[in-house]
């Protein structure tokens, strides 16, 4: 038995998992139509690669990966992408995306698959078919895997651990995954060691999971290579990375350093099964295990392929019920407001919860802080979380940073006990977003001023290469003892230029409109705006001055 | 009385010697306070201030010749990083100064003739382009200081704001209902 | 918009915290009703009215709503700690100016709730003690030495008049505390003090089954995890180790560790007033040193000082120091090398 070794702080939170364990991982059947965001994952957005009225194949790489910190994006059905548009994604600002719009074509035939002899090949062309099959993180962060397959500095990482902690209630993506398929993930898990180097690989489970740990130890046994199933107990959040890593290993991971340094490595245990796919099948990631649960008539979990929009999912579990307040995507203490249910399923979403009032009652208003420490006793980064709300609110960044406020994992776990009601994580999300848009500010003035300062330096140099050849030109001039009464090389510059000015100003008026056939009227009314705005400009510009215009 | 005097200037020679060497052995290298200031202003170069350029407005504060709340794009947060930097009271951005959402100019590409006048007005080498060549503006590098609206001859750049996209968007401020709770 | 968690911990707020710990001032206040009679029931809800009616008046003039804020039961917490530190039956001008500075001065100018740098209720004990001595000298005598036990109609006349049909010494008596001050000044024996009538089992009578009562409600509070337990033990600890040395010194002047934690306000201080979480130190560490020298000088001032009792000023002299120790004591941060610098 592996000692455990407890972290600080945590709480214990009503589970809600048995909702949606009833019944086995159902499948979606086909959709017309899917949504792929091309920035499912940390990093650099992926490159669309396909154009509106492409024909894809399921499997069929989408989007390029670009950039260090980047994966494939890959579409999830046969058919024609009928457009590359901005969509409404799942995200907590709301905002839209740059997605692939596929309409399928029913047949959802696939690109040729297969696997590939990672045993043998170079670890460098594993990590690269890593990245091409769109692998990231499922465990919520989505980090890119081929890049956590890096063994960096290091000549291997003893340590793989797989996190089947799964400690945020109602979610039970993970808990399904490891019961019914156990021995694919230990067989993903056998890649990742393989790539690693790992001589220790732990699987950690939190004790409420019983029928996964049975699942997954039966599966160990069977396993070629030694594997340590260990229950953890039920405390959130024993599933945050670092959370687990010390609960396993006893070790810290340092701040703002990679766990490789200390010789761990944590995966999800959705990325392992993943992996597998990917690696032994040739398969891309194009679907994902995702928890429905919440105010639905049959909650469970559904095997949704990438792309599938929310509320086809929602369907898929009887749809909302009356009285339904909305939806968080993710857990209850991690996760964000769903505004908008066409946003699609992308690799990041492992739940949708449909609230109601009964157990997601509006928050109770904030009182004032008094102090109590109940935050600093639930912190699990070991902070002072009322001290970093006191300087957030004041918006004294410095000193939220010297408190050390990146080192939150905006858990929630402060905000959950807090008697007095303070959003207390709200607050440093605000925090952190300003500081880092404060950091890129900083980078792009001290660009400017670079430019600045060469462009100062270039034209001080011209003025002084222009003064000399001048100077030389007078000497020639005066040898030659004629001098210009009048420079007509200037005059006729100053033509071209008139001339020009004339030419844009009627190209302004009178543009040949092109496209304009087979208009919607709501297009026609709007072309008629514009031209009746581009016939009044001249004359509006002239008498106010010019002004910047908003883009809408 | 002579030997006081002697001794006495003595002590006072050999302390003025030790002073004046202990202030050239360690001497801080200090940034100069233009420096500081220069490294605070968001190098727009806009003008806006009414100095021509960051470096120069920032050696009109140093002097004391010009107040701190002179540059709209910098805005509330710089005048405090300011008032903090100088030891002095923060204060509202100044009369006739409106702080602008955060834009980028843009060349109507259909308008444009290719006049160069653009290229020269930028303070930030952000405009490429060439003689009688379409101009565009590199948005990464325009930092929104629309010198370069007014030489254009044929109005063909326009500012546009920067919108809310996933990259850039920001948490707000949380809003609690102290107050108005009933 | 609201981020998450969208989940709050069930019975946990405010309003509930401070009634644990008016709860839990419910052994104390009725071991204080049975050793010296039923006028601090008087006395609490005298108080309790002025306060909220005070609290109320700041809420007005701030433009604070008043239904969260006066029914947090903070302000009810700050009027029963004044009123059991005050004397009993004292007149009701009396609690009316404590209650002020206690309400108005050291809680609203401050900035109201969680705000406050200083323990209210130690405030307006502290303008109490200084501006009106006399006042606060005349405690209610334990009943067994009474000639004449005020009965509760008593009680109210001499609250609300200031006087009654019975005379102030009647039913008054110099403190343990005080008798042990003026008695060793005058140059008596610690055995002669001891053997004098207000001395109880092993502090004053009465009053040590009173500061038995709140260790129990303190407890109570301890084992709901109100608050933790580094503050009242190191300020125990302190008070004990503290009063053993001084003994040490001269045993015929001064009392011992048992006298000196279940006499005055020791106990009430310990898991009552030091364990106020906004004017005391909020790091494991910071609360040790900061109830550790809140007991060296609660028997400092006890022992050599003016004050028959201290605990009052050195939680005050204590509450200053807070946010210096705070910022020297911050834990290590999850990740961070141990004595990695934080805050400052």
């Amino acid at each position: 038995m592996r000692a455990i070794h407890p972290f600080h702080g945590g709480v214990h939170l009503a589970e809600h998992k048995t909702e949606s364990t009833g019944t086995a991982i159902g499948w979606m059947s086909l959709l017309p139509r899917y949504v792929v965001p091309l920035s499912q994952h940390i990093g650099q957005p992926a490159i669309p690669v396909v154009k509106p009225g492409d024909r894809v194949l399921r499997g069929q790489m989408i989007g390029r990966p670009t950039g260090t910190i980047s994966t494939a994006v890959h579409a999830p059905t046969s058919g024609i992408v009928s457009a590359v548009e901005m969509h409404p994604v799942a995200h907590p600002s709301g905002l839209t995306g740059l997605c692939v719009v596929i309409e399928s074509d029913g047949a959802d035939r696939a690109v040729e698959m297969s696997g590939i002899d990672w045993r043998n090949l170079d670890p460098a062309e594993v990590q690269a078919h890593v990245r091409d099959l769109g692998l990231a993180g499922l465990g919520g962060a989505v980090f890119p895997s081929a890049i956590k397959l890096q063994r960096g500095n290091a000549a291997r990482i003893p340590t793989l651990i797989l996190n089947g902690s799964e400690c945020e209630p109602w979610i039970t993506c993970d808990d399904m995954l490891m019961r019914e398929r156990a021995d694919a993930t230990l067989r993903g898990a056998a890649m990742m060691r393989h790539l690693l180097g790992a001589d220790t690989v732990l699987v950690g489970i939190e004790d409420n999971k019983p029928q996964a740990i049975a699942a997954m130890t039966e599966a160990a046994r069977q396993a070629p290579f030694p594997v340590e199933i260990v229950a953890v107990p039920t405390l959130y959040p024993s599933g945050g990375a670092k959370q687990l890593t010390r609960l396993l290993t006893g070790l810290d991971n340092p701040t703002g350093k990679l766990s490789t340094e200390i010789g761990v490595q944590v995966f999800n245990v959705g990325t392992a099964y993943s992996m597998y796919r990917a690696l032994e099948l040739g398969e891309p990631m194009i679907s994902r295990v995702v928890t429905v649960t919440g105010h639905v008539p049959r909650p469970g979990n559904f095997e949704a392929r990438i792309g599938t929009p929310l509320r086809d999912l929602l369907a898929a579990a009887g749809g909302d019920l009356p009285g339904t307040t909305g939806h968080i995507i993710g857990g209850p203490m991690m996760g964000f407001d769903l505004d908008d249910a066409r946003a699609p399923v992308v690799k990041a979403v492992n739940c949708i919860i449909a609230k109601r009032v009964e157990q997601f009652p509006p928050a109770a208003p904030a009182m004032p802080c008094i102090r109590c420490g109940q935050c600093a006793q639930a912190c699990p980064a070991e902070l002072q979380p009322f001290e970093l709300y006191w300087y957030a609110k004041a918006k004294d960044f410095e000193k939220t940073r010297r408190y050390n406020l990146f080192d939150c994992i905006e858990c929630g776990c402060c905000s959950y006990v807090c008697p007095s009601h303070i959003p207390l994580v709200d607050y440093y999300r605000f925090a952190k977003s300003e500081i880092r848009a404060h950091e890129l500010d900083a980078q792009a003035s001290q660009a400017a001023r670079e430019r600045h300062d060469f462009r100062t330096f270039r034209l001080e140099r011209e003025k002084r290469e222009k003064a000399e050849k001048l100077a030389q030109k007078a000497t020639t001039r005066l040898d030659s003892g004629a001098v210009a009464e009048d420079d007509p090389a200037a005059a006729k510059k100053k033509a071209i230029l008139q001339a020009a000015i004339e030419r844009a100003a009627k190209a302004k008026v009178a543009t040949t409109p092109q496209n304009t056939d087979n208009l919607s009227p709501t297009v026609q009314r709007e072309i008629d705006a514009i031209e009746a705005r581009r016939q009044a400009a001249p004359d509006d510009a002239a008498a106010t001055g010019r002004q910047p215009t908003e883009a809408p | 009385m002579l030997t006081a005097i002697l001794v006495l200037a003595g002590i006072g020679l050999a302390l003025g010697a030790l002073l004046g060497w202990a202030s050239d052995y360690f001497k801080v290298e200090e940034d100069p306070i233009v420096d500081k200031i220069d490294a605070i202003l968001p190098q727009t170069q806009c003008g806006q201030c009414g100095f021509p350029g960051c470096r120069p407005y920032a050696e009109a504060i140093a002097k004391g010749e010009a107040d701190i709340n002179r540059c709209p794009p910098g805005g509330e947060a710089n005048i405090k990083q300011l008032a903090e930097l100088l030891g002095v009271e923060a204060k509202p951005l100044g009369e006739g100064l409106e702080p602008k959402p955060k834009a980028v100019a843009v060349i109507d590409e259909n308008t444009c003739i290719g006049c160069t006048l653009c290229i020269q007005a930028c303070p930030v080498d952000a405009i490429v382009g060439a003689s009688k060549q379409l101009h565009t503006i590199v948005a990464d590098l325009c930092t929104g200081c629309e010198l370069c609206l007014a030489p254009c001859p044929v109005d063909c750049i326009a500012m546009t704001v920067i919108p809310a996209r996933l990259d850039n968007w920001k948490w707000q401020y949380p809003v609690i209902h102290l107050r108005q709770v009933a | 918009m609201n981020g998450s968690p969208y989940t709050q911990s069930a019975n946990n707020s405010v309003r509930i915290t401070m009634i644990k710990v008016l709860v839990a001032l419910i052994p104390g206040i009725a071991a204080h009703a049975w050793f010296f009679g039923p006028g601090i029931w008087v006395s609490l809800i005298v108080c309790s009215l002025i306060a909220i009616f005070y609290e109320s008046l700041a809420l007005v003039m701030r433009g604070y709503p008043q239904k969260p804020f006066l029914s947090d039961g903070s302000v009810i917490v700050t009027a029963w700690l004044f009123a059991l530190s005050v004397p009993t039956l004292a007149p009701i001008w009396l609690y009316a100016v404590g209650l002020l500075f206690a309400v108005l001065v050291a809680k609203h100018l401050y900035g109201g709730l969680g705000q406050n740098p200083f323990n209210p209720a130690m405030v307006g004990y502290a303008v109490l003690i200084v501006s009106f001595p006399t006042y606060m000298t005349q405690w209610p005598a334990p009943l067994q030495l009474a000639t004449h036990m005020p009965s509760l109609a008593n009680a109210v006349d001499m609250v609300f008049a200031g006087s009654g049909s019975i005379s102030i010494d009647a039913y008054t008596l110099a403190t343990p505390l005080d008798t042990l001050k003026t008695l060793g000044r005058a140059g008596q024996s610690g055995t002669e003090i001891f053997n004098q009538p207000i001395f109880g089992l092993i502090a004053g009578k009465g009053g040590e089954w009173v500061a038995a009562a709140y260790l129990l409600g303190g407890l109570l509070l301890l084992g709901n995890r109100v608050f933790t337990w580094h503050v009242p033990i190191a300020y125990l600890a302190s008070v004990a180790l503290t009063a053993t040395l001084v003994q040490a010194i001269d045993p015929s002047q001064h009392a011992n560790a048992w006298f000196h934690l279940f006499s005055g306000g020791v106990m009430l201080g310990a898991f009552f007033i030091a364990t106020d979480p906004v004017s005391g130190s909020t790091t494991p560490l910071g609360k040790l040193i900061f109830a550790g020298v809140a007991g060296f000088i609660t028997v400092m001032i006890r022992d050599y000082g003016g004050y028959p009792d201290g605990v009052a000023f050195s939680i005050l002299l204590m509450n200053i120091a807070a946010p210096f120790i705070d910022t020297y004591t911050q834990p290590r941060v999850f990740g961070h090398a141990k004595g990695g610098k934080v805050g400052k």
